[in-house]
């Protein structure tokens, strides 16, 4: 945002720029330690934890895009979400465990998602704007009785086990030696194209709203009534961020079933996602996606590491009265719960928001 | 313009609605036992200025005083139960609500007082008829009378209303004309917002005139009834387009 | 004027008429003792229904506060009812049914007050701080759905609860050739006295007085002089307590308590609001009906599509009437 001509970097960013010296730096922390994590932090968990972050980061991107960007608050994004996964993983286990599935499913799921989001936006121009949240709500609890009920197709509750392209399989071999300690088989190449993927997604959702088209989306989100007076047709544009967040929601699903190798209802569709989800966005900074991101991490590596420290913890207190069920591992919700709501009062505008109202 | 017989006072009074700066510092004195008319054209900041001083918009800065007492700073029925009885625009009828029920709303605890509620029905008739059935099935004009009604049902030391003849008929208007002058004969104190210059003339003792967010005139209505080049100056055609 | 009234009138009675619409039309789908079973099941799920939703829909409708949070009240009744009954279980399982009542009548009547007093608290730290701003109501009653759930858990523990139902509600008897479960009908009774009670409260009383006139227009009635947020306490207070209240009832009808037991109902609560109309209680009661209804019809024709059918009812009223079925207020 300086008044020379735009670098390279800028280009990239689209001139958004993260903004502060602090913010900047956790930033080129996260890239830099996605990008070497295989390196960095070798071992199964570790990786899985990183290409949870990186599907995570394009999700809650993606759902910022609705509630950041344009003030609206859904409850199906993981429906979204969960179309992506169940095309891949219908697709992988129904044709064949090959490339043209992988991009078949992917794009049915996309397609999907879009149409469905069309649809939703569609409906909501003809009720008032709370309806809409409700109304998402019921459609989410739809999509997961639907993929529980059809289970020829979805494999129900169990859900659907299946294998993927023999480069992302664990047993495949990129090189025979190892490169800096590091075995470079299946999983390494998946959590690559997980990693490039991603980066790719949230850079284009970096340039979508710095668009003339996001701020368009913003405009509507500071004054409807003002954008609609300006000649915007604000459900036109509502609808199409909705469109725009269901498409990267449904490729951030596929790229959870080439990760997972398996969809279930639990782990793409359920309502606890959905909260995950709004967390992330919500305690990273609504408005901001990069905000997201850093939410996106703080709740993965909570989810994984947060719950160790709580059993410790809770060992300790035996003995008190409730304290060791306030504390059980199983609670860690609880204490992120209580974050969120202290985000929302205090800090609206999340971590971001806060680094860059400090910078001034 | 600070006599002691005003019993509202506003003086420089700001407001900003989101961030729109719309009342520029407003000054404005509404006397005791005086109907004092508000005009002005569409978007002068009349509605603004009334809704400030019902506390429904916080003014940025300036005093608005009611009998000496500050009360730019209390909350809407805080104001209201100082005796200031208000008639929105839109007159805000509760349509689901009976007449009898609309009423009864601005009654205190112990309910209707039998002899004031046989005066004001006197003055709307219509009302009468209507008494059990719901106010969203009331004509505009009736809608109006039940308006003003309801903000006359108790004594109130002060009645603001908001442009009352908006879209209706001219024998309703005359009908509202004849209420008014009754009122006036009872000395309450009004402030009265107005584009037909016909009613503001009928029932107006002072008037104030505002253009962009300011009072640019004050004074005596007949004054400017008699005076038409001062009409022309201040309040353009647009009056004139009401007749 | 009269002719839009008239033609109002006309619809309304188009929208009462769908309740008996669709009980006749299942009809013929099925034998009359069949349909008498499931008719009053719909019925006592509704009843049940409409406790849960009757408050929500003021609260929507009344104070504009869009909370998420409603089913939390409802799982602490319902948690309530599980350690209330355990320890009158001397009561519950007498062979006397007013022992049996009043272990009932307890149950509900903790549920009432513990969820009634959750809601104050509620409303005076979470809601009083969000009045209109309805994007971080959503927000901040999805943070304390979380935590209410989560501090449920802490206390009663994670693995679902069985909860027998008092002995004398037990049993079924037999109408007409068709088995009706006792405890339907004393849900539908406790439902007709609380829809009878907020009727009278609203339509005869000066504060049913306010609430009917601050869902149409608040800002009218605060330049009328009343102080509304003493009002908003007062429906919230109200609403979270039938949600407690309509817990209890829900989870005895269920015998097993679980910790999503109110979350997964508020999905159905609010396509019961959009049905209805936001604030509108009448149009609360018919819709929650309707639900019930509807719901036990399908899940006797086709059990996979229960939920689906209300959702798909919700699309169609909504594509019939944007604002449900008797919308009360202002856009």
């Amino acid at each position: 945002m300086s008044g020379a001509a735009p670098g390279p970097l800028d280009r990239l960013l689209s001139g958004d720029r993260p903004g502060t010296r602090l913010l900047n730096l956790l930033l080129l922390l996260l890239l830099a330690s996605l990008l070497l994590a295989p390196f960095l932090f070798p071992g199964t968990r570790s990786l899985a934890v990183a290409a949870r972050i990186c599907i995570f980061i394009v999700l809650a991107a993606s759902y910022d895009v609705m509630l950041g960007y344009t003030g609206i608050a859904s409850f199906a994004h993981t429906m979204f979400f969960g179309m992506g996964a169940y095309g891949v993983a219908i697709a992988l286990a129904k044709l064949s465990a090959g490339w043209g599935a992988v991009l078949l499913g992917a794009a049915a799921g996309v397609a999907l998602a879009v149409a469905v989001a069309v649809l939703i936006g569609l409906l909501s121009l003809r009720v008032r704007a709370v309806f809409f949240s409700m109304i998402t709500l019921a459609v989410a609890s739809f999509a997961l009785i639907l993929a529980t009920q059809l289970r020829d197709l979805t494999g129900g509750e169990d859900g659907l086990t299946f294998s993927v392209p023999d480069v992302l399989q664990p047993s495949f071999r990129l090189l025979a030696e190892p490169v800096l300690g590091v075995r470079l088989d299946g999983r390494i190449v998946t959590y690559y194209l997980i990693f490039a993927a991603a980066l790719a997604l949230f850079l284009l959702m970096l340039r979508i709203v710095n668009s003339p088209f996001g701020r368009v989306l913003q405009a509507i989100r500071e004054n409807e009534f003002r954008a609609e007076a300006l000649g915007y047709r604000t459900v036109v544009y509502r609808t199409l961020a909705g469109a725009l967040a269901a498409a990267m929601a449904a490729l951030a699903g596929a790229l959870m079933a080439l990760l997972l190798r398996y969809n279930g209802p639990d782990v793409t569709l359920s309502f606890s996602v959905m909260v995950d989800i709004l967390l992330m966005v919500v305690i990273g900074g609504m408005g901001t996606l990069y905000g997201p991101a850093l939410g996106a991490v703080v709740l993965v590596m909570a989810e994984y590491y947060l719950q160790p420290a709580m059993a410790a913890l809770s060992g300790s207190l035996a003995g008190w009265p409730l304290l060791p069920a306030l504390f059980d591992p199983d609670r860690w919700l609880l204490w992120l719960g209580l974050l969120f709501v202290l985000v929302v009062y205090f800090f609206p505008a999340g971590i971001v928001g806060k680094l860059r109202e400090r910078a001034g | 313009m600070s006599d002691g017989a005003a019993l509202l006072e506003l003086a420089g009074v700001h407001t900003h609605i989101g961030r729109y700066h719309i009342l520029h510092g407003v000054d404005l004195a509404v006397r005791r036992g005086r109907l004092t008319m508000l005009l002005g054209r569409n978007g002068a900041g009349k509605t603004t200025t009334l809704r400030t001083i019902m506390g429904l918009w916080r003014p940025s800065a300036g005093e608005i005083s009611f009998d000496g007492a500050a009360i730019g700073a209390l909350a809407t029925p805080d104001i209201a139960r100082l005796g200031i009885a208000y008639v929105p625009e839109s007159m805000g009828i509760f349509a689901q609500l009976t007449v009898r029920e609309n009423l009864l709303l601005a009654t205190g605890p112990q309910g209707f007082d039998e002899a004031r509620l046989e005066e004001v029905l006197a003055l709307f008739p219509a009302l009468r008829q209507k008494w059990h059935s719901a106010a969203g099935s009331l004509s505009g004009g009736q809608k109006q009378m039940l308006a003003i009604s309801r903000a006359i049902i108790e004594p109130r030391r002060l009645l603001i209303v908001d442009e009352p003849t908006k879209g209706l008929a001219p024998a309703v208007i005359q009908q509202l004309i004849d209420a008014f002058l009754r009122l006036k004969s009872t000395e309450t104190t009004i402030l009265l917002v107005e584009q037909n210059f016909h009613m503001a003339r009928s029932v107006g003792d002072d008037v104030a005139v505002m253009d962009d967010g300011r009072i640019v005139h004050a004074g005596a209505m007949a004054d400017l009834a008699a005076d038409e080049a001062l009409q022309q100056h201040l309040l353009g055609l647009s009056l004139a387009s009401h007749q | 004027m009269s002719a839009e009234l008239l033609r109002r009138n006309a619809s309304d009675w188009g929208a009462y008429a769908l309740l008996p619409l669709i009980a006749l039309a299942t009809l013929p789908a099925m034998s009359f003792s069949t349909w008498l079973t499931l008719t009053v099941a719909g019925f006592a799920m509704g009843m049940m229904l409409f406790l849960m939703a009757a408050g929500l829909t003021l609260i929507f409708g009344l104070m504009q506060v869009f909370t998420f949070a409603h089913g939390a009240f409802i799982t602490l009744g319902a948690y309530l009812a599980v350690s209330v009954l355990g320890a009158l279980a001397g009561w519950s399982n007498a062979d006397s049914w007013a022992l049996n009542l009043a272990a009932l009548a307890a149950a509900l009547l903790a549920a009432l007050m513990a969820s009634g007093a959750a809601g104050y608290v509620f409303e005076r730290v979470i809601i009083r701080r969000v009045y209109g701003a309805p994007l971080r109501q959503i927000l901040i009653t999805v943070g304390g759905l979380i935590i209410a759930e989560q501090l449920v858990v802490a206390v009663w523990g994670a693995n679902p609860l069985p909860l027998p139902k008092p002995a004398a509600f037990r049993g079924s008897f037999i109408l007409a050739g068709a088995a009706i479960e006792t405890y339907r009908l004393i849900a539908v009774a406790l439902g007709l006295v609380v829809y009878a009670a907020l009727h009278l409260l609203l339509n005869r009383t000066r504060v049913g007085l306010l609430v009917r006139a601050g869902v149409e227009n608040l800002e009218m009635v605060e330049a009328l002089g009343y102080r509304i947020r003493r009002l908003f306490i007062g429906v919230f207070v109200t609403g979270t307590a039938l949600a407690g209240l309509g817990g209890v009832m829900w989870a005895l009808y269920q015998e097993l308590v679980t910790r999503s037991i109110g979350s997964e109902m508020t999905i159905l609560i609010f396509i019961i609001l959009i049905i209805g109309g936001l604030g509108s209680i009448g149009g609360c009661f018919t819709a929650a009906i309707l639900v019930g209804l509807v719901t036990n019809y399908v899940g006797f024709l086709a059990p996979k599509l229960a939920l689906g059918s209300t959702i798909v009812l919700m699309m169609a009223v909504l594509l019939w009437r944007p604002r449900g079925l008797f919308p009360v207020g202002a856009e």
